[in-house]
């Protein structure tokens, strides 16, 4: 059996599996709640399913409206098709449409339902400022993203925070309305109202770690599909670096896609270990040099 | 990829299938007898390069490895698009030998861990018009598809059409037809 270069990193993956636990767990509450409420909960249940199922079925289109993409075919941008054919063979797997933005912001992201459904999208800034393997690594990072159905995967955690949310208001509403001499009610809706603050808290941390661990997961899967970690790290440098010095207000309109882009439109200076880095989507540019120096040096072992 | 690492994150690279070479032969034959394509004598393996010392010496190792037999020299030729291409030539159009040369090459890679960054090989053959007819390996799918490039990066749909249908039981051909990417001015081709 002929050795392999391309190893799985353990602690990534057991941080990962303990995220998801968390969040499962919270759904696990959530749903205990949701039965002591009884019928008027199930109601409001399916109708946050019914939005997020939505969400994610039209998350291509959605996406791409707010960055107004639009779709290339292989005769508009050939030489960037030619890049994604073969990264697509070389993973095996079914080719994305492709979108340009244009805007000069340098980012990229993924978005759709299913691989075949789903869209890669280049802003013109990234293809300006990028050498072709440099953007070849971002592609190979978002094709990752594909791969790892991580529109779906997000959405289906990010579920609980929202429900969690919608709860704490709806139990708030809830106490007010009902007559104040029921002692039982007024307990019941204060209790769910605490739970759902609790879930809606932890849930929000878990979403962004688990964010940052998908992140550093595609980092490495476009790493060993280009065999280039250092080109994809060549990129996050100028993508980071020159995004910090825009002003963020031209940026806001990237907030709601923030979640599965390259590099997150609004992150402000370097985060340390404080409240920021918890708070990020993508883990810090440091963090994820790292991991690609690591991989660069395994691959280049004999 | 599993079901199981999708969910963790974690893609790994895809191994590729050697053997379904070994079946360009006899297409060989049942192109020259139906269509007079004839094979050229070369033919061609793509793979991405990786970063690094380890690399470097596979690549200098399969080249050395080729002359040795004392044929004419395999030739390493980079791409547009940051992929190395290898170039076997055979005095004689013979396809067979094309192939046992193509194999070295890929399992030398296999063998030293980088299997997964083999992309395509490609055999040209020519038709009576002097046009290029060539047949891709995707090694990932482990299938093939015709190729007919023709001048301003266009291509003979009729012509690889016909090549699929001829060539349906001897080789695995690639059913879907978004997968049958071009690849213009791939060398043996220009």
């Amino acid at each position: 059996m002929a050795r392999t270069r391309f190893g799985i990193d353990r602690g990534l993956t057991v941080r990962m599996v303990g995220t998801m636990f968390g969040l499962g767990l919270l759904y696990v509450i959530l749903a205990a709640v949701l039965l002591a409420l009884g019928v008027g909960a199930i109601f409001i249940l399916i109708i946050i399913g019914g939005l997020f199922f939505a969400q994610w079925w039209f998350s291509d289109s959605l996406a791409m409206g707010a960055m107004r993409a639009h779709i290339v075919t292989p005769e508009q941008a050939p030489q960037l098709h030619a890049l994604v054919d073969r990264l697509c063979a070389m993973a095996d797997m079914d080719k994305p449409r492709l979108a340009i933005a244009d805007t000069d912001v340098p980012n990229a992201f993924a978005t759709g339902r299913t691989s075949k459904r789903s869209v890669v999208v280049v802003t013109t800034g990234l293809l300006r400022r990028l050498d072709r393997d440099e953007l070849e690594g971002v592609i190979a990072h978002e094709l990752s993203h594909v791969a790892h159905r991580d529109v779906l995967v997000m959405t289906i955690a990010s579920f609980t925070a929202i429900l969690a949310g919608f709860l704490v208001r709806s139990a708030m509403w809830g106490s007010m309305m009902r007559d104040r001499r029921d002692q039982n009610t007024a307990i019941v809706f204060i209790v769910v109202m605490l739970v759902s603050v609790v879930v809606y808290a932890i849930s929000f941390i878990l979403i962004r770690a688990l964010s940052r661990y998908r992140e550093l997961g595609a980092d490495r899967g476009a790493a060993y599909v280009t065999g280039r970690p250092s080109a994809l790290a060549r990129a996050l440098q100028k993508v980071s670096g020159e995004m910090a010095a825009i002003p963020t207000q031209d940026l806001r309109r990237m907030e709601p896609v923030a979640a599965f882009a390259f590099a997150p439109a609004f992150s402000k200076g370097r985060g340390g270990l404080g409240l920021e880095s918890i708070m990020a989507t993508h883990p810090s540019l440091e963090k994820r040099l790292e991991q690609l120096a690591k991989i660069s040096a395994e691959l280049g072992e004999r | 990829m599993g079901f199981l690492d999708g969910l963790l994150g974690r893609r790994k690279p895809v191994r590729p299938n050697l053997d379904a070479l070994f079946a360009v032969p006899s297409a060989a034959i049942t192109l020259q007898a139906a269509l007079d394509v004839v094979p050229t004598g070369q033919g061609a393996v793509a793979f991405r390069s990786v970063e690094g010392r380890a690399m470097a010496d596979v690549e200098a190792e399969i080249v050395d490895l080729l002359d040795a037999d004392g044929g004419p020299p395999v030739q390493a030729v980079a791409d547009d698009f940051g992929y190395t291409w290898l170039v076997v030539r055979e005095p004689e159009p013979d396809v067979s030998s094309v192939v046992t040369d193509l194999h070295a090459v890929n399992s030398t890679l296999v063998d030293h861990g980088f299997g997964p960054q083999l992309l395509c090989s490609l055999i040209p053959f020519t038709d009576p018009a002097g046009d290029a007819l060539a047949l891709v390996y995707l090694y990932k799918r482990g299938s093939f598809y015709p190729f007919a490039p023709r001048a301003g990066e266009t291509r003979d749909n009729v012509a690889e059409l016909k090549v699929r249908d001829l060539l349906a039981g001897e080789l695995p051909l690639e059913p879907d037809l978004t997968r049958w990417f071009p690849v213009w001015g791939a060398p043996t081709l220009t």
